[in-house]
């Protein structure tokens, strides 16, 4: 007898995804072939929606926008998440409370934090122009100018998710064996040594998961910026995401939005092609010089 | 302890201390704006423990009648997208992990790679058809976005630890598939269903895009709610930071004492919707 199949609790779920994600895609494309706005009839424009984006300046300067907002939100909370995590792997007491402290901005919600944040930045009654006044440093205009928004901007993104970046590298910290570390001690390592030739090279997988989870986030990233800047000042801190939000639901072009919406995902997957070929490289060039 | 060891303790809560304190800070630095009169939060340079609380900004919060609207909106939307997930979830979770069809989590990393807006335009259009714009409905329905594939994520990674032994004695006893799961598979992952439904529930409480784009006056969620709340009182900042800390206060909770769970949830899938 043929035992029977475990399909059936796979069913109700498979129709819940169909149409809540697959449909969805599938219409997105479908819209993005034609022209279609709320309010007026529908025609079918074949790729016409895709050429005017090459030629759309304010989406070209989003996607540098995005760029930029996306490599230093994935290098900072990279850099601090692992120094954080090698904090958090000694043992010392209080250690399990200070980690959920540790992980709370990552757990509060984002407009709410937004706002706060929002206020801090304020350049008259801010607390953070005055907390630089007291190391001497002149007040800023923070999100309140084109050349400082993009970076105060990582900095509520970097402060937000560098816990999430703590956590990965924590479990891969837990994982690494105690040997090579006996030994290190036996030879006399110092610290920064022990780090750079032992630990680092152990937690490059964990490092490389993290890096791919904080770029998907942070090309993605919406909530944050639409409640601090809604992209401004001007469009100085308009990302794809930002600029999809107006085209699709300010000016109601839901083609063009569609479009935009397929490009988007296209670009996410291709930087994580990017960073998967990358790490492919990097494992061949150890191998390849015998590390 | 030698010296060595006693600076090295030192250096280690430094460090400690280094660490937490932007996030203590800064809810410190919230509470402190929640609790001040106008006259506090507009003084320079910045006052950050007031002479006279004000605990009105929380009274006055609390009060008005539209936020207990919206509070009831949160909780609708949140625990029915929470529910059918879980309800929906935990059964493919369990498939997925005994069938060992691992090709199927491409859906799950391909809602995971998926901007929240690509999912609204058309189900924006959708709802819209079906004249369900102005009701919860189309929240609900949108938020399981968020919550399914936490929960089936979840879920897979936990069936796939748990022993398979129990499962196959009771269906040699004559159990069918259905009743291996109900009362033997799913006790045994009572634990998973925690971490899946805590994590469900804090980013289908946190969501704020799809309440932006979907919700109309009457069916705004705590969010969207404190977002129209900033372009409204722009100068009052003490009501303003008590909403923001009253919207967020039960996720922080939750937070701090689920951190268990949370960690071993978020290490484990890295989930995080819209």
């Amino acid at each position: 007898m043929r035992p029977p199949s475990y399909w059936p609790f796979v069913v109700p779920a498979l129709v819940v995804v169909l149409a809540i994600i697959i449909f969805p895609w599938v219409f997105t494309i479908w819209m993005s072939l034609n022209e279609w706005k709320v309010g007026s009839p529908t025609t079918f424009v074949g790729l016409s929606n895709y050429l005017r984006l090459t030629s759309d300046p304010r989406f070209l300067e989003a996607v540098g926008h995005t760029l930029v907002y996306t490599v230093l939100s994935v290098l900072l909370p990279l850099v601090l998440g692992t120094l954080a995590a090698v904090v958090f792997h000694q043992k010392f007491a209080g250690r399990g409370f200070l980690r959920g402290v540790f992980i709370m901005p990552m757990m509060a919600t984002p407009v709410a934090i937004a706002l706060v944040w929002t206020m801090m930045f304020h350049p008259q009654l801010g607390v953070l122009n005055y907390l630089l006044s007291l190391v001497g440093i002149p007040p800023q205009l923070w999100v309140f100018h084109p050349a400082t928004v993009i970076p105060s901007l990582v900095l509520v993104e970097t402060w937000q998710w560098t816990p999430l970046v703590m956590l990965i590298v924590l479990g891969g910290l837990a994982a690494i064996p105690t040997e090579p570390y006996e030994s290190a001690q036996i030879d006399g390592a110092s610290f920064w040594q022990v780090f750079r030739f032992i630990t680092l090279p152990l937690i490059m997988p964990f490092l490389f998961i993290a890096g791919m989870i904080r770029m998907i986030d942070a090309v993605k990233s919406f909530d944050i910026i639409f409640a601090i800047t809604q992209g401004g000042p001007g469009s100085a801190s308009e990302t794809i995401n930002i600029y999809l939000y107006s085209v699709a639901f300010t000016y109601y072009d839901l083609g063009y939005g569609s479009a935009i919406a397929v490009v988007f995902f296209l670009l996410i997957v291709a930087l994580a092609a990017v960073m998967l070929y990358a790490r492919q490289r990097m494992l061949w060039t150890e191998i390849a010089s015998g590390a | 302890m030698n010296p060595r060891q006693i600076i090295g303790r030192i250096g280690l809560w430094f460090a400690v201390f280094v660490i937490v304190s932007p996030a203590i800070l800064f809810f410190l630095w919230m509470l402190s704006l929640s609790l001040k009169f106008e006259v506090d939060n507009a003084a320079y340079p910045p006052v950050f423990i007031p002479e006279h609380f004000a605990w009105k900004n929380y009274a006055d919060v609390l009060a008005s009648n539209r936020f207990l609207t919206y509070f009831i909106n949160s909780l609708v939307v949140t625990g029915s997208a929470t529910a059918l997930a879980l309800l929906v979830g935990v059964p493919a979770g369990y498939g997925i992990a005994r069938m060992a069809a691992h090709k199927s989590a491409i859906v799950i990393l391909i809602a995971r790679i998926t901007p929240g807006l690509s999912y609204l335009i058309p189900l924006f259009l959708l709802f819209q058809w079906l004249g369900l714009l102005g009701t919860l409905v189309p929240q609900i329905i949108i938020h399981l976005v968020v919550t399914v594939p936490i929960v089936i994520w979840i879920m897979i990674g936990y069936f796939e630890t748990t022993p398979l032994e129990l499962e196959e004695a009771a269906l040699i006893d004559g159990a069918t598939r259905w009743q291996v799961f109900r009362h033997v598979a799913l006790p045994i992952a009572r634990p998973g269903i925690a971490v899946a439904f805590i994590l469900a529930v804090i980013f289908s409480w946190n969501n704020f895009v799809f309440g932006i784009v979907l919700a109309g006056r009457e069916t705004r969620t705590l969010p969207v709610a404190v977002y129209n709340m900033i372009s409204f009182d722009q100068l009052s900042w003490g009501p303003l930071a008590a909403a923001a800390l009253i919207v967020t206060f039960p996720v922080l909770l939750l937070t701090v004492l689920a951190q268990r769970q949370i960690v071993a949830g978020l290490t484990a899938g890295a989930v995080k919707g819209g």
